[in-house]
């Protein structure tokens, strides 16, 4: 499985868990995957129709998942997923 | 432009004049560059001290706040002998005792789409150490039009990213962030709370990668994002590239000038006469007396010191005062309509401010407060 990591402050919708194995062949398939494991994170990566929200930024390994082949991007078992959060501390 | 270094700067900067990467003429560069820093508070902080202290010779400051006890637990340019004061004054003092030898110039004032470009334009780079989307949107783009490097900082909790944004041919913050999230989802530092020491690590970084871009030194943070975290003590990286979609800076850009940045990020301005919460955010007094004879009357907010209940208030109020608020959110239920009133308006727009950031969207600010009430409304209740 490839495993997602969570930033801070998605992690109250994940009961804490900063990385989360995640199943299926593509990124569309892990997102659908840790949705079903964590319901409440849903809408905080999708739009009500089912896209995946602008600001929500997706990096398999260390690329952003835009320039590789989008959310249909493949993933193997020992791949690295990561949510880059937008935060705006200061 | 060539300048020279006396002999106090000579020995000032000695250790730096060691190291062949910076050496005199390194040095020398320092001294002729300036460096525009947006907001003092606990990014500003270090980054200040830091350039200041490395002898870049003009420093910029731009902040509107005054220094708060809560701010002493990271803004370190500050001090206890300077709460109450304007934080650009207080961080001003600081740095000229640091280093007399640079310009401080000092900037009171929010940083908005109005004086942005003016500001930004004396400047060889600016730092962004913002606490708000809006300004962080138009800090991007100010330094895309200018095309002016942008130092971004940004930090949540345990928490930090560092990227160098907008520089010649590197992807700016909008490439990665096309669109802010909506208000509410990502809480600020006042709600969700920071490690002190986190800006300190994060705003150190954003002055190294300064320092090297004035200097033309290493590898700048260019197409690349720092991902901080302090409780795994964890620094990853991540590619970033330009977007060829993005508004600003990509091939078919429509954002050719400043916009409204808290339309676009979803929150009222600061900018908006007195009393008022700015367009669309206002209830008046006479039709906040309609809401209150319906069945499914508003909820009031009173965010006035307990003091001032006794002059005038309003029955069923809640009253929490403003600087307590953000410490209070949970007391409030966001699903309910509310209306946010003061004596006069000016403290209720700014708990508007952090009741919108932190996710209330039903949320009206009684323009001209209390007094406009007693004035439109019941003429039995003093103004004051």
């Amino acid at each position: 499985m490839a495993t997602l990591r969570i930033p801070t402050p998605l992690r109250v919708y994940t009961g804490g868990q900063t990385e989360i194995p995640v199943g299926g062949a593509t990124v569309s398939d892990a997102l659908q995957d840790l949705v079903a494991r964590h319901p409440a994170i849903k809408p905080h990566l999708f739009k009500d129709s089912g896209e995946l929200r602008p600001f929500v930024n997706l990096f398999k390994g260390d690329e952003n998942i835009n320039v590789l082949q989008g959310l249909q991007t493949p993933l193997t078992e020992n791949d690295s997923l990561r949510i880059i959060p937008s935060i705006a501390g200061g | 432009m060539t300048v020279d270094l006396t002999h106090d700067e000579i020995l000032r900067y000695s250790r730096h004049l060691l190291i062949p990467e910076v050496g005199l003429d390194g040095q020398r560069k320092l001294k002729a560059s300036s460096a525009l820093v947006i907001g003092t508070g606990g990014l500003g902080s270090p980054v200040a001290l830091y350039l200041a202290a490395a002898g870049v010779g003009r420093l910029g400051l731009v902040d509107f706040d005054v220094v708060d006890s809560t701010n002493l637990q990271r803004q370190v340019i500050h001090g206890t002998s300077t709460v109450g004061k304007l934080k650009v004054e207080s961080a001003k003092a600081r740095l000229n005792d640091l280093n007399p030898t640079i310009q401080v110039d000092t900037y009171n004032e929010p940083f908005t789409s109005e004086n942005a470009m003016q500001i930004a334009a004396d400047y060889d780079i600016l730092i962004d150490g913002t606490d708000n989307f809006p300004t962080r949107y138009l800090s991007n783009d100010v330094c895309v039009f200018l095309g002016k490097p942008n130092v971004y900082g940004s930090i949540y909790r345990f928490d930090g990213q560092v990227s160098v944004f907008a520089a010649k041919d590197g992807p700016c913050y909008r490439c990665l962030f096309p669109e802010p999230p909506p208000p509410g989802l990502v809480p600020s530092c006042a709600e969700g709370g920071v490690l002190g020491v986190l800006p300190g690590t994060v705003g150190t970084i954003q002055a190294t990668e300064a320092l090297k871009v004035l200097l033309g030194i290493g590898s700048p943070l260019i197409g690349k994002l720092l991902l901080y975290n302090a409780l795994d003590m964890s620094f990853d990286f991540v590619n970033l590239r330009k977007n060829p979609h993005c508004r600003v800076c990509g091939p078919n850009a429509d954002i050719k000038e400043l916009i409204d940045y808290n339309a676009f990020c979803g929150v009222p301005g600061r900018n908006h006469e007195e009393g008022s919460a700015g367009e669309g955010w206002d209830i008046e007094a006479q039709a906040l007396a309609e809401r209150l004879r319906e069945p499914t009357p508003p909820l009031l907010l009173d965010v006035r010191e307990p003091h001032e209940l006794q002059i005038s208030w309003l029955p069923n109020a809640i009253n929490i005062p403003l600087g307590s608020l953000a410490a209070r959110l949970s007391e409030l239920d966001s699903a309910r309509e509310m209306v946010v009133f003061c004596k006069g308006g000016t403290r209720s727009a700014r708990a508007l401010q952090l009741l919108v950031s932190a996710g209330f969207k039903k949320v009206k600010n009684l323009k001209g407060g209390i007094n406009a009430w007693a004035q439109e409304v019941d003429p039995e209740m003093p103004v004051y």
